[in-house]
Protein backbone atom coordinates (compact mmCIF):
# COMPACT_ATOMS: atom_id res chain seq x y z
CA UNK A 1 0.00 0.00 0.00
CA UNK A 2 1.91 2.98 -1.24
CA UNK A 3 -0.43 5.56 0.15
CA UNK A 4 -0.67 4.30 3.71
CA UNK A 5 0.23 6.27 6.80
CA UNK A 6 1.24 5.24 10.30
CA UNK A 7 0.65 7.56 13.17
CA UNK A 8 1.79 6.94 16.71
CA UNK A 9 -0.74 8.52 19.10
CA UNK A 10 -0.79 8.61 22.86
CA UNK A 11 -2.54 10.32 25.74
CA UNK A 12 -3.02 10.29 29.48
CA UNK A 13 -6.72 9.47 29.32
CA UNK A 14 -9.20 8.33 26.71
CA UNK A 15 -12.92 7.67 26.40
CA UNK A 16 -14.16 5.82 23.33
CA UNK A 17 -17.74 5.63 24.46
CA UNK A 18 -19.70 2.44 23.92
CA UNK A 19 -22.95 3.43 22.23
CA UNK A 20 -24.95 1.10 24.50
CA UNK A 21 -23.60 2.81 27.62
CA UNK A 22 -23.42 6.47 26.86
CA UNK A 23 -25.51 8.04 29.59
CA UNK A 24 -22.90 7.05 32.10
CA UNK A 25 -20.12 6.65 29.60
CA UNK A 26 -18.14 3.45 29.47
CA UNK A 27 -15.20 3.33 27.14
CA UNK A 28 -14.33 0.50 24.80
CA UNK A 29 -11.10 -1.30 25.68
CA UNK A 30 -9.32 0.28 22.76
CA UNK A 31 -9.67 3.08 20.25
CA UNK A 32 -12.40 2.55 17.65
CA UNK A 33 -11.71 2.91 13.92
CA UNK A 34 -14.12 5.83 14.02
CA UNK A 35 -12.11 7.69 16.67
CA UNK A 36 -8.87 6.85 14.86
CA UNK A 37 -10.33 8.34 11.68
CA UNK A 38 -11.26 11.45 13.67
CA UNK A 39 -7.63 11.85 14.79
CA UNK A 40 -6.37 11.58 11.21
CA UNK A 41 -9.00 14.05 10.04
CA UNK A 42 -7.91 16.48 12.74
CA UNK A 43 -4.55 16.61 10.97
CA UNK A 44 -5.70 16.58 7.37
CA UNK A 45 -8.95 16.03 5.57
CA UNK A 46 -10.67 17.30 2.45
CA UNK A 47 -13.98 16.20 0.96
CA UNK A 48 -11.92 14.64 -1.80
CA UNK A 49 -10.54 11.92 0.47
CA UNK A 50 -11.88 9.27 2.83
CA UNK A 51 -9.68 7.73 5.50
CA UNK A 52 -9.79 3.98 6.01
CA UNK A 53 -8.26 2.44 9.09
CA UNK A 54 -6.35 -0.77 8.35
CA UNK A 55 -4.84 -1.79 11.65
CA UNK A 56 -4.72 -0.56 15.20
CA UNK A 57 -1.73 -1.44 17.33
CA UNK A 58 -2.34 -1.29 21.05
CA UNK A 59 0.87 -0.45 22.87
CA UNK A 60 -0.07 -0.13 26.52
CA UNK A 61 -1.98 -2.29 29.03
CA UNK A 62 -5.74 -1.67 29.09
CA UNK A 63 -6.62 0.07 32.34
CA UNK A 64 -9.78 1.84 33.45
CA UNK A 65 -10.65 4.61 35.87
CA UNK A 66 -13.86 6.32 36.85
CA UNK A 67 -14.66 10.01 36.97
CA UNK A 68 -17.95 11.68 37.81
CA UNK A 69 -18.80 15.17 36.62
CA UNK A 70 -21.66 17.61 36.65
CA UNK A 71 -23.04 17.92 33.15
CA UNK A 72 -26.01 19.65 31.63
CA UNK A 73 -28.86 17.44 30.48
CA UNK A 74 -30.42 19.46 27.70
CA UNK A 75 -29.39 20.63 24.32
CA UNK A 76 -29.98 24.00 22.78
CA UNK A 77 -33.07 23.98 20.60
CA UNK A 78 -32.85 25.67 17.27
CA UNK A 79 -36.45 26.84 17.54
CA UNK A 80 -35.55 28.92 20.59
CA UNK A 81 -32.61 30.44 18.80
CA UNK A 82 -34.78 31.27 15.81
CA UNK A 83 -37.23 32.96 18.17
CA UNK A 84 -34.45 34.97 19.81
CA UNK A 85 -33.16 35.97 16.39
CA UNK A 86 -36.57 37.28 15.42
CA UNK A 87 -36.89 39.13 18.70
CA UNK A 88 -33.39 40.49 18.23
CA UNK A 89 -32.43 39.79 21.80
CA UNK A 90 -30.43 37.21 23.71
CA UNK A 91 -32.60 37.65 26.78
CA UNK A 92 -33.92 34.38 28.04
CA UNK A 93 -31.74 32.37 25.73
CA UNK A 94 -29.65 30.53 28.26
CA UNK A 95 -29.29 27.18 29.91
CA UNK A 96 -29.32 27.39 33.67
CA UNK A 97 -26.76 24.93 34.75
CA UNK A 98 -28.21 24.48 38.24
CA UNK A 99 -31.64 23.58 36.91
CA UNK A 100 -30.52 21.18 34.26
CA UNK A 101 -27.77 19.37 36.10
CA UNK A 102 -26.95 15.71 35.76
CA UNK A 103 -24.17 13.92 37.50
CA UNK A 104 -22.65 11.39 35.24
CA UNK A 105 -19.83 8.97 35.80
CA UNK A 106 -17.52 8.02 33.01
CA UNK A 107 -15.40 4.89 32.96
CA UNK A 108 -12.37 5.94 30.99
CA UNK A 109 -9.08 4.50 29.86
CA UNK A 110 -5.79 5.53 31.42
CA UNK A 111 -2.41 6.01 29.81
CA UNK A 112 -3.07 4.85 26.27
CA UNK A 113 -0.87 4.61 23.19
CA UNK A 114 -1.65 3.27 19.75
CA UNK A 115 -0.26 3.11 16.28
CA UNK A 116 -2.91 3.79 13.67
CA UNK A 117 -2.24 2.27 10.28
CA UNK A 118 -4.48 3.76 7.64
CA UNK A 119 -4.80 4.77 4.03
CA UNK A 120 -7.21 6.97 2.16
CA UNK A 121 -9.25 6.72 -0.97
CA UNK A 122 -10.36 9.47 -3.27
CA UNK A 123 -14.08 10.15 -3.21
CA UNK A 124 -16.51 11.34 -5.83
CA UNK A 125 -15.79 14.87 -4.69
CA UNK A 126 -12.20 14.63 -5.89
CA UNK A 127 -11.41 17.20 -8.54
CA UNK A 128 -8.86 17.22 -11.31
CA UNK A 129 -6.13 18.58 -9.08
CA UNK A 130 -6.63 16.01 -6.32
CA UNK A 131 -3.98 13.36 -6.47
CA UNK A 132 -3.20 10.73 -3.88
CA UNK A 133 0.36 12.01 -3.66
CA UNK A 134 -0.69 15.53 -2.85
CA UNK A 135 -2.90 14.57 0.09
CA UNK A 136 -0.38 12.04 1.36
CA UNK A 137 2.33 14.70 1.28
CA UNK A 138 0.17 17.18 3.13
CA UNK A 139 -0.67 14.63 5.80
CA UNK A 140 2.90 13.45 6.28
CA UNK A 141 4.25 16.98 6.36
CA UNK A 142 1.74 18.06 8.97
CA UNK A 143 2.21 14.94 11.09
CA UNK A 144 5.99 15.33 10.98
CA UNK A 145 5.82 18.96 12.05
CA UNK A 146 3.15 18.42 14.66
CA UNK A 147 0.66 20.55 12.76
CA UNK A 148 -3.04 20.08 13.04
CA UNK A 149 -6.32 21.58 11.88
CA UNK A 150 -7.77 21.20 15.35
CA UNK A 151 -6.23 19.45 18.34
CA UNK A 152 -6.86 15.71 17.97
CA UNK A 153 -8.44 13.96 20.92
CA UNK A 154 -8.87 10.53 22.47
CA UNK A 155 -12.60 10.12 21.99
CA UNK A 156 -13.67 13.29 23.80
CA UNK A 157 -12.14 16.71 23.56
CA UNK A 158 -10.98 16.99 27.16
CA UNK A 159 -8.51 14.17 26.57
CA UNK A 160 -5.94 15.44 24.09
CA UNK A 161 -4.11 13.06 21.78
CA UNK A 162 -0.42 13.63 21.12
CA UNK A 163 0.99 12.28 17.90
CA UNK A 164 4.10 11.52 15.96
CA UNK A 165 4.52 10.27 12.41
CA UNK A 166 5.98 6.80 12.23
CA UNK A 167 8.31 7.14 9.30
CA UNK A 168 8.89 4.45 6.71
CA UNK A 169 11.50 2.14 8.19
CA UNK A 170 11.40 4.01 11.50
CA UNK A 171 11.63 2.43 14.94
CA UNK A 172 8.32 0.92 16.10
CA UNK A 173 7.26 1.71 19.62
CA UNK A 174 7.24 -1.40 21.79
CA UNK A 175 4.08 -3.38 22.61
CA UNK A 176 3.45 -4.14 26.24
CA UNK A 177 3.96 -7.85 26.95
CA UNK A 178 0.60 -8.14 28.71
CA UNK A 179 -1.11 -7.73 25.33
CA UNK A 180 0.36 -10.93 23.88
CA UNK A 181 -2.00 -13.64 22.82
CA UNK A 182 -5.42 -13.45 21.27
CA UNK A 183 -8.15 -11.43 22.90
CA UNK A 184 -11.72 -11.13 21.71
CA UNK A 185 -12.89 -7.57 22.23
CA UNK A 186 -16.44 -8.35 21.14
CA UNK A 187 -18.57 -6.31 18.81
CA UNK A 188 -17.17 -2.86 18.43
CA UNK A 189 -18.21 0.25 16.57
CA UNK A 190 -16.46 0.50 13.24
CA UNK A 191 -17.84 3.82 12.15
CA UNK A 192 -21.05 5.65 11.50
CA UNK A 193 -22.56 5.53 8.05
CA UNK A 194 -23.28 9.18 7.43
CA UNK A 195 -24.64 8.49 3.98
CA UNK A 196 -27.39 6.26 5.32
CA UNK A 197 -29.01 8.26 8.07
CA UNK A 198 -26.11 7.94 10.51
CA UNK A 199 -26.37 4.18 10.95
CA UNK A 200 -23.69 2.77 13.23
CA UNK A 201 -21.86 -0.22 11.81
CA UNK A 202 -20.03 -2.77 13.91
CA UNK A 203 -17.32 -5.38 13.55
CA UNK A 204 -16.00 -8.21 15.68
CA UNK A 205 -12.73 -6.92 17.06
CA UNK A 206 -9.97 -9.41 17.74
CA UNK A 207 -6.68 -8.35 19.19
CA UNK A 208 -3.81 -10.63 18.29
CA UNK A 209 -0.57 -9.75 20.06
CA UNK A 210 -1.77 -6.19 20.46
CA UNK A 211 -2.83 -5.76 16.85
CA UNK A 212 -6.41 -5.34 15.69
CA UNK A 213 -7.02 -5.82 12.00
CA UNK A 214 -9.87 -3.57 10.92
CA UNK A 215 -11.99 -4.99 8.11
CA UNK A 216 -12.66 -2.69 5.15
CA UNK A 217 -15.74 -0.50 5.50
CA UNK A 218 -17.74 -2.18 2.75
CA UNK A 219 -16.80 -5.74 3.68
CA UNK A 220 -19.04 -8.56 4.89
CA UNK A 221 -17.71 -8.44 8.45
CA UNK A 222 -18.95 -4.92 9.01
CA UNK A 223 -22.61 -5.07 10.03
CA UNK A 224 -25.17 -2.45 10.74
CA UNK B 1 -14.26 40.66 13.64
CA UNK B 2 -11.69 38.52 11.95
CA UNK B 3 -10.64 35.26 13.52
CA UNK B 4 -7.24 34.59 15.04
CA UNK B 5 -4.57 33.61 12.54
CA UNK B 6 -2.25 31.60 14.76
CA UNK B 7 -2.40 28.33 16.59
CA UNK B 8 -1.67 28.48 20.31
CA UNK B 9 -0.95 26.11 23.13
CA UNK B 10 -0.76 27.12 26.74
CA UNK B 11 0.40 25.83 30.07
CA UNK B 12 -1.58 27.20 32.97
CA UNK B 13 -0.38 26.83 36.55
CA UNK B 14 -2.62 27.64 39.47
CA UNK B 15 -2.49 26.74 43.11
CA UNK B 16 -4.75 26.31 46.08
CA UNK B 17 -4.13 26.80 49.76
CA UNK B 18 -6.50 25.26 52.30
CA UNK B 19 -9.39 24.76 49.96
CA UNK B 20 -11.14 22.38 47.62
CA UNK B 21 -10.45 23.29 44.00
CA UNK B 22 -12.90 20.80 42.49
CA UNK B 23 -15.10 18.45 44.51
CA UNK B 24 -15.74 14.89 43.37
CA UNK B 25 -19.47 14.09 43.37
CA UNK B 26 -18.54 10.42 43.50
CA UNK B 27 -16.62 10.78 46.74
CA UNK B 28 -18.83 13.00 48.87
CA UNK B 29 -17.29 16.19 47.51
CA UNK B 30 -13.76 15.22 48.45
CA UNK B 31 -11.22 16.95 46.21
CA UNK B 32 -10.73 14.95 43.03
CA UNK B 33 -7.81 12.57 43.10
CA UNK B 34 -6.13 10.48 40.48
CA UNK B 35 -6.42 7.08 42.18
CA UNK B 36 -3.22 5.79 40.65
CA UNK B 37 -0.89 8.58 41.66
CA UNK B 38 -2.78 10.49 44.39
CA UNK B 39 -2.31 13.65 42.41
CA UNK B 40 -5.16 16.12 42.54
CA UNK B 41 -7.38 16.68 39.53
CA UNK B 42 -9.42 19.61 38.29
CA UNK B 43 -11.67 18.88 35.32
CA UNK B 44 -11.71 20.88 32.12
CA UNK B 45 -15.35 21.85 32.66
CA UNK B 46 -14.54 23.26 36.09
CA UNK B 47 -12.03 25.67 34.56
CA UNK B 48 -14.31 26.57 31.66
CA UNK B 49 -17.07 27.39 34.12
CA UNK B 50 -14.79 29.97 35.76
CA UNK B 51 -13.87 31.48 32.41
CA UNK B 52 -17.56 31.87 31.60
CA UNK B 53 -18.27 33.42 34.98
CA UNK B 54 -15.42 35.89 34.59
CA UNK B 55 -16.56 36.95 31.14
CA UNK B 56 -20.14 37.43 32.23
CA UNK B 57 -18.94 39.62 35.12
CA UNK B 58 -16.52 41.59 33.02
CA UNK B 59 -18.74 42.03 29.96
CA UNK B 60 -22.07 42.57 31.63
CA UNK B 61 -24.48 44.30 29.26
CA UNK B 62 -22.06 44.14 26.36
CA UNK B 63 -23.59 42.75 23.24
CA UNK B 64 -21.73 39.87 21.69
CA UNK B 65 -20.53 38.61 25.07
CA UNK B 66 -23.61 36.86 26.36
CA UNK B 67 -23.01 33.54 28.11
CA UNK B 68 -25.18 30.63 27.10
CA UNK B 69 -24.31 28.19 29.88
CA UNK B 70 -25.28 30.16 32.93
CA UNK B 71 -25.07 29.62 36.62
CA UNK B 72 -28.06 30.81 38.54
CA UNK B 73 -26.02 33.07 40.79
CA UNK B 74 -24.71 34.93 37.80
CA UNK B 75 -28.12 35.16 36.22
CA UNK B 76 -29.50 36.99 39.22
CA UNK B 77 -26.86 39.64 38.86
CA UNK B 78 -27.52 40.09 35.23
CA UNK B 79 -29.65 42.87 33.98
CA UNK B 80 -31.44 42.76 30.77
CA UNK B 81 -28.81 42.70 28.14
CA UNK B 82 -28.43 45.65 25.88
CA UNK B 83 -28.61 44.28 22.47
CA UNK B 84 -27.73 46.01 19.29
CA UNK B 85 -27.22 45.33 15.65
CA UNK B 86 -28.81 42.61 13.60
CA UNK B 87 -32.43 43.37 14.16
CA UNK B 88 -33.35 41.16 11.25
CA UNK B 89 -31.36 38.12 10.23
CA UNK B 90 -29.43 38.83 7.03
CA UNK B 91 -31.04 37.86 3.80
CA UNK B 92 -29.30 34.63 3.05
CA UNK B 93 -31.42 33.83 0.07
CA UNK B 94 -28.75 34.74 -2.41
CA UNK B 95 -25.75 33.87 -0.34
CA UNK B 96 -26.67 30.24 0.22
CA UNK B 97 -28.53 29.71 -3.01
CA UNK B 98 -26.91 26.44 -3.85
CA UNK B 99 -27.28 24.86 -0.43
CA UNK B 100 -30.38 23.09 0.76
CA UNK B 101 -32.76 25.39 2.51
CA UNK B 102 -32.52 23.72 5.88
CA UNK B 103 -28.78 23.73 5.94
CA UNK B 104 -28.69 27.43 5.17
CA UNK B 105 -31.06 28.01 8.03
CA UNK B 106 -28.96 25.87 10.32
CA UNK B 107 -25.84 27.79 9.41
CA UNK B 108 -27.52 31.08 9.99
CA UNK B 109 -28.61 29.98 13.44
CA UNK B 110 -25.15 28.73 14.27
CA UNK B 111 -23.54 31.95 13.05
CA UNK B 112 -25.95 34.02 15.09
CA UNK B 113 -25.16 32.02 18.23
CA UNK B 114 -21.45 32.44 17.64
CA UNK B 115 -21.78 36.16 17.17
CA UNK B 116 -23.81 36.72 20.28
CA UNK B 117 -22.43 34.24 22.81
CA UNK B 118 -18.82 34.30 23.95
CA UNK B 119 -18.91 30.74 25.27
CA UNK B 120 -20.38 29.32 22.07
CA UNK B 121 -17.69 31.12 20.07
CA UNK B 122 -14.94 29.91 22.39
CA UNK B 123 -15.88 26.45 23.63
CA UNK B 124 -18.61 25.45 21.18
CA UNK B 125 -22.11 24.14 21.84
CA UNK B 126 -24.47 21.41 20.75
CA UNK B 127 -27.62 22.55 19.03
CA UNK B 128 -30.41 20.25 18.02
CA UNK B 129 -31.15 21.65 14.63
CA UNK B 130 -31.80 18.23 13.20
CA UNK B 131 -29.59 19.20 10.30
CA UNK B 132 -25.96 18.14 10.51
CA UNK B 133 -26.37 17.85 14.29
CA UNK B 134 -25.87 21.62 14.43
CA UNK B 135 -22.74 21.34 16.53
CA UNK B 136 -20.27 24.12 17.02
CA UNK B 137 -16.80 23.00 17.88
CA UNK B 138 -15.02 25.77 19.68
CA UNK B 139 -11.38 26.62 19.07
CA UNK B 140 -10.39 26.52 22.74
CA UNK B 141 -9.91 23.14 24.35
CA UNK B 142 -8.56 22.42 27.79
CA UNK B 143 -7.50 19.13 29.33
CA UNK B 144 -7.75 18.02 32.96
CA UNK B 145 -5.45 19.88 35.31
CA UNK B 146 -3.26 17.66 37.48
CA UNK B 147 -1.29 18.59 40.56
CA UNK B 148 2.47 18.43 40.28
CA UNK B 149 2.84 16.35 43.44
CA UNK B 150 0.45 14.04 45.26
CA UNK B 151 -2.02 15.88 47.47
CA UNK B 152 -3.50 14.77 50.76
CA UNK B 153 -7.06 15.92 51.26
CA UNK B 154 -8.01 16.67 54.85
CA UNK B 155 -11.42 16.32 56.34
CA UNK B 156 -12.11 19.21 58.68
CA UNK B 157 -15.08 18.97 61.01
CA UNK B 158 -16.86 22.19 61.74
CA UNK B 159 -19.75 23.08 64.02
CA UNK B 160 -22.70 25.33 63.46
CA UNK B 161 -24.41 27.03 66.38
CA UNK B 162 -27.87 26.61 64.90
CA UNK B 163 -30.09 23.90 63.54
CA UNK B 164 -32.29 23.89 60.49
CA UNK B 165 -35.61 22.62 61.77
CA UNK B 166 -37.61 22.97 64.95
CA UNK B 167 -37.73 19.22 65.25
CA UNK B 168 -33.96 19.10 65.46
CA UNK B 169 -33.98 21.79 68.10
CA UNK B 170 -36.43 19.80 70.20
CA UNK B 171 -34.35 16.68 69.85
CA UNK B 172 -31.32 18.53 71.13
CA UNK B 173 -33.38 20.23 73.82
CA UNK B 174 -32.20 23.67 72.90
CA UNK B 175 -28.54 22.86 72.45
CA UNK B 176 -28.95 23.61 68.78
CA UNK B 177 -25.64 22.51 67.37
CA UNK B 178 -24.89 20.70 64.16
CA UNK B 179 -21.68 19.44 62.73
CA UNK B 180 -20.52 19.61 59.21
CA UNK B 181 -17.49 18.66 57.21
CA UNK B 182 -15.18 20.50 54.92
CA UNK B 183 -12.69 18.89 52.66
CA UNK B 184 -9.54 20.80 51.93
CA UNK B 185 -6.19 20.36 50.32
CA UNK B 186 -3.50 22.08 52.42
CA UNK B 187 -1.62 23.00 49.27
CA UNK B 188 -1.56 21.96 45.64
CA UNK B 189 0.02 23.38 42.49
CA UNK B 190 -1.96 22.33 39.43
CA UNK B 191 -0.91 22.29 35.82
CA UNK B 192 -3.39 22.47 32.94
CA UNK B 193 -2.75 22.25 29.22
CA UNK B 194 -4.81 24.06 26.61
CA UNK B 195 -5.11 24.16 22.85
CA UNK B 196 -6.42 26.89 20.57
CA UNK B 197 -7.07 26.00 16.95
CA UNK B 198 -6.96 28.86 14.47
CA UNK B 199 -8.88 26.82 11.94
CA UNK B 200 -11.84 26.21 14.24
CA UNK B 201 -11.66 29.87 15.24
CA UNK B 202 -12.27 30.77 11.60
CA UNK B 203 -15.57 28.95 11.78
CA UNK B 204 -16.82 30.51 14.98
CA UNK B 205 -15.29 33.96 14.54
CA UNK B 206 -13.14 33.74 17.69
CA UNK B 207 -11.04 36.89 17.28
CA UNK B 208 -7.86 38.35 18.75
CA UNK B 209 -10.04 40.49 21.01
CA UNK B 210 -11.72 37.32 22.27
CA UNK B 211 -8.34 35.74 22.79
CA UNK B 212 -7.15 38.70 24.85
CA UNK B 213 -10.31 38.38 26.94
CA UNK B 214 -9.68 34.67 27.36
CA UNK B 215 -6.14 35.32 28.65
CA UNK B 216 -7.55 37.98 30.94
CA UNK B 217 -10.10 35.47 32.23
CA UNK B 218 -7.41 32.89 32.98
CA UNK B 219 -5.35 35.55 34.73
CA UNK B 220 -8.10 36.91 36.93
CA UNK B 221 -10.84 34.32 37.20
CA UNK B 222 -9.92 33.03 40.65
CA UNK B 223 -10.08 36.59 42.00
CA UNK B 224 -13.82 36.53 41.33
CA UNK B 225 -14.48 33.01 42.47
CA UNK B 226 -13.92 33.35 46.19
CA UNK B 227 -16.00 31.09 48.37
CA UNK B 228 -15.90 29.20 51.63
CA UNK B 229 -15.05 25.99 49.82
CA UNK B 230 -12.30 27.24 47.56
CA UNK B 231 -9.90 28.65 50.09
CA UNK B 232 -7.16 30.64 48.43
CA UNK B 233 -6.78 29.96 44.76
CA UNK B 234 -4.43 31.87 42.51
CA UNK B 235 -3.27 31.78 38.93
CA UNK B 236 0.51 31.48 39.10
CA UNK B 237 1.79 31.15 35.57
CA UNK B 238 0.32 31.35 32.09
CA UNK B 239 2.82 30.36 29.45
CA UNK B 240 1.60 30.76 25.91
CA UNK B 241 3.15 29.21 22.82
CA UNK B 242 2.27 30.98 19.62
CA UNK B 243 2.77 29.29 16.28
CA UNK B 244 3.57 31.36 13.24
CA UNK B 245 1.21 29.43 11.01
CA UNK B 246 -2.44 28.62 11.52
CA UNK B 247 -1.76 24.87 11.34
CA UNK B 248 1.09 25.14 13.81
CA UNK B 249 4.86 24.83 13.62
CA UNK B 250 5.62 22.16 16.20
CA UNK B 251 3.93 19.25 17.99
CA UNK B 252 2.03 20.25 21.10
CA UNK B 253 3.74 17.68 23.34
CA UNK B 254 7.17 19.03 22.41
CA UNK B 255 6.11 22.50 23.53
CA UNK B 256 4.53 21.30 26.77
CA UNK B 257 7.80 19.54 27.58
CA UNK B 258 9.54 22.92 27.44
CA UNK B 259 7.83 23.93 30.65
CA UNK B 260 9.38 22.21 33.62
CA UNK B 261 8.07 22.48 37.13
CA UNK B 262 10.61 21.24 39.62
CA UNK B 263 10.51 20.85 43.32
CA UNK B 264 13.04 23.03 45.12
CA UNK B 265 11.94 22.59 48.72
CA UNK B 266 11.22 19.15 50.04
CA UNK B 267 11.24 15.88 48.22
CA UNK B 268 9.49 15.43 44.90
CA UNK B 269 6.38 13.20 45.03
CA UNK B 270 5.57 14.36 48.53
CA UNK B 271 2.97 17.02 49.28
CA UNK B 272 4.21 20.59 49.04
CA UNK B 273 3.06 23.46 51.22
CA UNK B 274 3.57 26.64 49.20
CA UNK B 275 4.39 28.01 45.77
CA UNK B 276 7.96 28.71 46.87
CA UNK B 277 8.43 24.93 47.03
CA UNK B 278 8.45 24.93 43.24
CA UNK B 279 10.49 26.39 40.48
CA UNK B 280 9.07 26.86 37.01
CA UNK B 281 11.43 27.06 34.07
CA UNK B 282 10.70 27.57 30.41
CA UNK B 283 13.25 26.26 27.95
CA UNK B 284 13.72 29.09 25.45
CA UNK B 285 15.23 26.77 22.87
CA UNK B 286 12.04 26.53 20.82
CA UNK B 287 11.26 24.91 17.49
CA UNK B 288 11.37 27.28 14.56
CA UNK B 289 8.27 29.37 14.08
CA UNK B 290 7.14 29.13 17.70
CA UNK B 291 7.38 31.99 20.16
CA UNK B 292 6.66 31.88 23.85
CA UNK B 293 5.21 34.58 26.04
CA UNK B 294 4.55 34.53 29.73
CA UNK B 295 1.34 36.33 30.50
CA UNK B 296 1.68 35.70 34.24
Amino acid sequence: MAFGVRLHVWGERACFTRPEMKVERVSYDVITPSAARGILEALHWKPAIRWQIDRIHVLKPIRFESIRRNEVGGKLSSANVAKAMRAGSTTGLATYVDEDRQQRAATILRDVAYVIEAHFELTRAAGADDSVGKHLDIFNRRARKGQYFHAPCMGVREFPAYFELLEEGGQWPAHDVSLSGTRDLGWMLHDIDFENGMTPRFFRAQMVDGVIAVPPWQSEEVKA
Amino acid sequence: MSAIAHRYEFVYLFDITNGNPNGDPDAGNLPRLDPETNRGLVTDVCLKRKVRNFVSLDKENTSGYAIYMQEKAVLNLQHKKAWEGLGIPPDTKDEYKKLPKEEAKAREITAWMCRNFFDVRTFGAVMTTGVNAGQVRGPVQMAFATSIDPVVPLEISITRMAVTTEKEAEAQSGDNRTMGRKHIIPYGLYRAHGFISAKLAERTGFSDTDLALFWQALTNMFEHDRSAARGEMAARRLIVFKHESAMGNAPAHVLFDKVKVSRVNGEADTPARCYADYQVSVDQNLPQGVSVSELI
